[in-house]
């Protein structure tokens, strides 16, 4: 299982209030990641991802094992802790604003 | 009747405030969505329980809620706003074409007799439909292909269509404006459409009496004269009496033009509202004092309204879809403001009371009357 924790607006959306857990069949890979999230919290989708184009969203980061994985290539593999559960998959909100 | 609802969509969620038909006394419920901004919240004239949010953040993009108890509970709808076929190109700010990019829904307008169908005002402008309340939109094509698109440019709030007005008489009309596009009206259901800007003159344009290119701020219109139609535009209060053909200025003795809001009293048609403020670069009121202008003519002689309202160290604004009026016997008039305060009143605007203040940047406000 892939660990996931969103951010507070996402939890709201999904009616979730922790880390979230999602099956990734296949490699575990940041498109794979989001599709599976999207796939069980369906009023997510549009939030992260541009829906029509797949593209992150200007203001969506994406960490994981202390790096900023926002853009990296959707479909490389995601770091060993994050395939195994040992970490989880951040999806942050930028810091925007002064 | 029962009561009085009030929606007040703000930069930060969405507030309810409620009261009975004294409306003295209100009750504030909220924030819904918190920290989200609702450009506009609006109910079913059918069902007033049927409530439409638009939610949008930076963030994380656009979303629709609805309610089908009045606000008390609610769940999320579609919000897949694509543009249909071919997105083509508008003139941006440098005067480069620029594809269509969807930014947000700005106004939601609820069908006067269906009560799944409801229209969607998007930024970049388009015209969206639902007839099956909210789960599925459909781009009304035929308004963003118009053969004077490419000429669309945005103002400096974007490139939105904030205003649908659905004819109360004609199934088939919908009037629609466009920043900075200008006003367009439809005669099929959406199908065709026509710029009805005849008459406006908007001097930060090359051509001020061009086809396209106004940066009309709202328009409004009183249901037992649907051919009468007021417009406040970036500068100058309008007026047309054929459906948009035509427009002549109204403006009179308003201290200053320039503003957001227009409104109609619920049972005098020639009775209008606007809330001027100072210029297109002070964006607050004048002389830091609150006044909405009432024109019981149907414009050209305005006067102030103050009784209750501050009348010194007050630099709000008033934003375009922030004023509604009820249609209770005494019509009340309620505007939100750029400081987060409502003020209501119940007796056609002669007084105003604040009904609650310090809430976020307030964005819109409508009025439901309940049964």
């Amino acid at each position: 299982m892939i660990r996931v924790i969103l951010p507070p607006h996402l939890r709201t959306l999904a009616q979730v209030t922790g880390e979230v857990r999602v099956e990734v069949p296949g490699e575990v890979t940041q498109r794979h990641v989001l599709d599976a999230v999207e796939q069980r919290f369906p009023m997510l989708v549009g939030t992260m991802r541009d829906r029509g184009t797949g593209e992150r969203r200007a203001l969506v980061r994406f960490f994981a094992c202390e790096e900023d994985l926002s853009n990296e290539p959707p479909d490389a593999a995601l770091p060993d802790r994050v395939a195994t559960g040992e970490e989880p998959f951040m999806v942050v909100g930028a810091m925007a604003g002064g | 009747m029962s009561g009085v609802r009030l929606l007040v969509g703000t930069r930060k969620g969405l507030f309810i405030l409620t009261s009975d038909a004294a409306r003295q006394d209100w009750k504030v419920d909220g924030p819904h969505f918190a920290g989200w901004e609702i450009y506009h919240a609006n109910g079913s004239p059918v069902d007033p329980d049927r409530i439409y949010v638009s939610q949008s953040g930076g963030w994380f993009g656009q979303l629709i809620q609805r309610s089908d108890d009045g606000g008390v509970t609610w769940r999320q709808v579609d919000h897949d706003f694509t543009y249909a076929g071919e997105v083509g190109d508008h003139l941006w700010y440098d005067g480069t074409p620029r594809p269509w990019e969807f930014k947000r829904i700005w106004h939601l307008e609820p069908s006067r007799t269906e009560l799944d169908v409801v229209y969607a005002g998007a930024e970049d402008a388009a015209l969206y439909k639902s007839t099956d309340g909210g789960q599925k939109w459909e781009e009304l094509t035929g308004l963003r292909t118009h053969t004077s698109a490419p000429k669309w440019q945005p103002g400096a709030g974007g490139m939105c269509l904030h205003t649908i007005i659905l004819d109360p008489v004609n199934p088939e009309r919908i009037f629609v404006a466009i920043s900075a596009a200008g006003a367009f009206r439809t005669d099929d259901g959406g199908v065709t459409w026509q710029p009805i800007n005849r008459g406006l003159k908007s001097d930060g344009i090359p051509d001020p009496d061009a086809e396209v290119g106004h940066c009309v701020h709202r328009i409004a219109q009183h249901p037992s004269r649907p051919d009468t139609l007021f417009m406040q535009k970036h500068w100058d209060v309008m007026r047309s009496d054929d459906a948009g053909d035509n427009w002549r200025e109204i403006s009179g003795d308003l201290p200053t033009d320039f503003g957001f809001p227009i409104a109609v009293h619920a049972h005098e048609p020639e009775t209008i509202y606007v809330v001027p403020i100072t210029s297109d670069y002070l964006h607050y009121v004048m002389d830091g004092r609150l006044r909405v202008y009432r024109s019981r003519t149907g414009g050209e002689q305005w006067e102030p309204l103050t009784v209750g309202l501050p009348q010194e160290h007050c630099y709000v604004n008033v934003l375009r879809d922030a004023m509604a009026v009820d249609t209770l016997d005494e019509c009340g008039v309620y505007f939100g403001t750029s400081a987060g305060q409502v003020y209501g009143s119940a007796d056609s605007g002669d007084t105003w009371k604040a009904l609650v203040t310090d809430l976020p940047p307030i964005c819109s406000v409508e009025v439901q009357v309940l049964p």
